[in-house]
């Protein structure tokens, strides 16, 4: 494929390896956060850590929003979509993620109609299609996706189609970033920028990582390539004493960010006062709603929702595995309580996610998820 | 480990040991209801199969066809969804299915009953075509279909059609195909580029608003086994549902070795490998209907690939990897970029990611 595989050249792929070997203090440990999971994905997909020295691992973040959605949503998700009638749609990698009572493929067994789309704008075209049914559609994702979901309810507002709604999960990539780097016992040394949200966001938003907290970002696109020149130029940058946010992504993220789906987002959102992550918690304001003059299309004020907080075991230890600070085998509830069959923490749903890597993999895996043999 | 975590750590090494032992017992089937996992192929089918079905009919072995004396038998069911695609149709895939179950399995497909399950208002225009469509390849496949049952179930069931079929084959004499023939130092071969059928498919349901030049590779595979068998070949099996990712993952684990495959290896066409990469899902898990995967001796393997790329159809066979003693059950992929993954089995149908 002309324009993929030239980010995917082996060849060149060694030579910023060798690159990247200069540049390591071998007496250091390195520990670099990819905050995206669609970086996690390339990673695994890749095997791009294979080609690091030994002492540069890779620890992944927060960043897979359908792993991050709390039991409480999605048993809200399974409760819209098992009202009569209703015909409820979402991404395909969240049905699969489980509530305290099953997945919403299991809801889609018990009769509930459940289906896949790859856009909100599928969701607004099946609404259109069937007039006399409530359409739900399950809004997840980053500041990625949330300005599609914006535009789709600016046009089910101005096509007038009553029947859609939507629920909305948006989260926001700074503030779980900050509650990572507030935490005394952060062992990070620097971080892999989320290249789709900054295509929205622009690269701004990410310079408080350097000037508060003395961590290098770099902003990096999805190809191997471009993840192995992110880590090289953020090691560049530990090796130089330097800490800056760098676009290594320039061939899609403008520094400012795209303004119009920003004033979308601004338009239909507004933020949540604190919304709950999967295995992290509460965190203040990092999780949008419909804002109040788009309150009419919200599916959680359509429907009676349980609305019940289903907590989180006390034992899960998905921070302190995101943080870097204990391996999933350290985890009170891993390889117990918590196995990807009944998974609890968010490192544990996410099939790339440390724990679920480790649990299949076991003995044959890196501490960033790759086969080690 | 590379991070130094193989030091005398003891909990470590339980809680491992713990899940291993977990992870190697027989699958215990436990969900409440049926969902659509486990008709995917992959570990929900396994754990159905092997937790519920198996055992309960007592039968050790599974195999796509079973061998009773000299006959071997096989059955399978269709539903695909539409009826006529890019390259075939249900009527073509139901006898193309059942005689490759046959094929893989060494015997010459003889004969096959069909059973029609159709659905009230069905067009019998379509009715008709159908039928030509299975005359046609069981021509091709030189099978006569002898016996067969039809039913009809109330509108909205049944898509239109479902079409069983169970074929009957005599056992080839120079066939000794089985799992734990497969052992290290063996070679891998692919029939031919991978991954175009359930691409077609998903293309034809038009809900992707994709549009590409695929067609399903539907067809008999009795030439290309009849090819290749010989003292060489250790066991075959077609990649239909779950791909050849499934196929190396059951083989895996029923010889007890590992696998080794060159990603830059496989074959796949563009058309192929673009609409993978849009739709974030790999081809290597991708339904096929005319392709098989053989497991080879290492002397043999230069040979057997020579007939197989002889016979039509099979011109892009290709050995992908080999057959390693360690990990056992695992099945590893050196990426065509340099690194290394595992290549698990799907837990359920390969869903598109957002993330």
């Amino acid at each position: 494929m002309r324009f993929v595989d030239e980010f995917r050249d082996g060849a060149l792929g060694q030579k910023v390896a060798a690159q990247i070997l200069g540049l390591v203090d071998p007496g250091r440990h390195y520990k670099v956060m990819e905050v995206c999971g669609g970086h996690t994905h390339s990673i695994y997909r890749y095997g791009v850590d294979d080609l690091l020295p030994a002492n540069v691992e890779l620890v992944h973040g927060p960043g897979c929003p359908v792993c991050v959605i709390p039991m409480g949503r999605v048993d809200d998700g399974i409760a819209i979509a098992s009202e009569p009638g209703v015909i409820f749609t979402c991404f395909g990698d969240m049905l699969r993620v489980p509530g305290s009572h099953g997945t919403l493929l299991d809801a889609k067994a018990r009769g509930a109609d459940v289906r896949m789309v790859y856009s909100p704008l599928d969701a607004l075209r099946i609404a259109k299609a069937e007039p006399d049914r409530p359409v739900v559609f399950f809004a997840i994702g980053f500041e990625t996706t949330a300005p599609s979901t914006a535009l789709t309810l600016m046009r089910a507002r101005a096509e007038g189609v009553e029947n859609f709604s939507c629920m909305c999960n948006h989260v926001t990539i700074v503030p779980p970033l900050r509650a990572l780097l507030d935490s005394p016992d952060l062992r990070l040394d620097g971080f892999i920028g989320p290249g789709h949200v900054s295509t929205v966001v622009g690269a701004r938003p990410f310079t408080f990582i350097p000037a508060d907290y003395g961590r290098p970002v770099v902003i990096a696109g999805f190809e191997p390539l471009d993840i192995l020149q992110a880590i090289h130029m953020i090691l560049a940058q530990l090796a130089e004493g330097r800490c800056e946010v760098e676009n290594q992504y320039k061939r899609v993220v403008p520094y400012e960010g795209n303004r119009r789906a920003l004033a979308a987002m601004a338009e239909v959102f507004a933020l949540r006062p604190h919304f709950e992550w999967r295995g992290l918690g509460f965190i203040s304001q990092s999780a949008l709603r419909l804002s109040d003059a788009y309150a009419d299309l919200d599916a959680e004020r359509r429907f009676s929702v349980p609305g019940v907080r289903v907590a989180d075991p006390k034992a899960c230890q998905c921070g302190e595995v995101l943080k870097g600070v204990i391996k999933p085998w350290e985890c009170k509830v891993f390889g117990t309580a918590c196995t990807p069959e009944h998974a609890i923490g968010t490192c544990m749903v996410s099939p790339e996610g440390a724990c679920a890597a480790y649990y299949n993999y076991g003995r044959f895996v890196t501490s960033s998820g790759g086969p080690n043999l | 480990m590379r991070t130094g975590g193989r030091n005398a750590n003891s909990r470590e090494e339980r809680i491992l040991g713990i899940i291993e032992t977990a992870r190697a017992k027989r699958p215990r089937f436990k969900d409440e209801r049926i969902t659509m996992a486990h008709g995917a192929g992959g570990k929900a089918t396994q754990t159905l199969i092997e937790g519920l079905l198996a055992p309960a009919f007592g039968i050790d072995e599974l195999a796509d066809a079973a061998v009773v004396g000299e006959i071997a038998l096989t059955t399978d069911s269709f539903v695909v969804k539409p009826l006529r695609f890019p390259g075939g149709s249900i009527g073509e895939l139901a006898v193309n299915g059942t005689v490759n179950d046959l094929a893989v399995g060494g015997a010459r497909p003889l004969a096959l009953s069909l059973a029609l399950i159709l659905e009230e208002g069905l067009d019998a225009t379509v009715l008709r075509e159908e039928v030509e469509a299975m005359t046609a390849a069981a021509d091709a496949a030189g099978v006569r279909i002898v016996t067969g049952d039809t039913k009809v179930v109330e509108r909205g069931h049944a898509d239109g059609m479902y079409v069983c079929t169970t074929g009957v084959g005599m056992r080839d004499p120079r066939a000794a195909l089985a799992p734990g023939a497969v052992r290290p130092g063996d070679r891998i071969l692919v029939s031919g580029s991978i991954g175009e059928h359930g691409t077609a498919i998903m293309l034809a349901r038009g809900d992707l608003g994709l549009a590409a030049d695929i067609e399903s590779d539907t067809r008999s595979l009795w030439p290309a086994v009849d090819a290749m068998l010989g003292p060489g070949v250790r066991c075959l099996r077609d990649a239909t549902r779950g791909g050849v990712a499934s196929v190396l993952n059951e083989i895996a684990r029923a010889a007890g070795v590992a696998m080794s495959v060159r990603e830059r290896d496989v074959p796949v066409l563009p058309a192929v490998a673009g609409a993978a990469e849009l739709l974030g899902i790999d081809p290597m898990y991708v339904a096929n209907e005319g392709k098989l995967v053989a497991f080879v001796a290492p002397e043999a393997a230069d040979a057997i690939l020579a007939a197989l790329r002889a016979v039509d159809g099979c011109e892009r066979a290709a050995e992908i990897g080999e057959v390693k003693a360690e990990p056992p059950g695992m099945v590893l992929v050196e990426t065509a970029f340099g690194g290394r993954r595992v290549m698990d089995q799907l837990v359920g149908d390969p869903l598109p990611r957002i993330c």
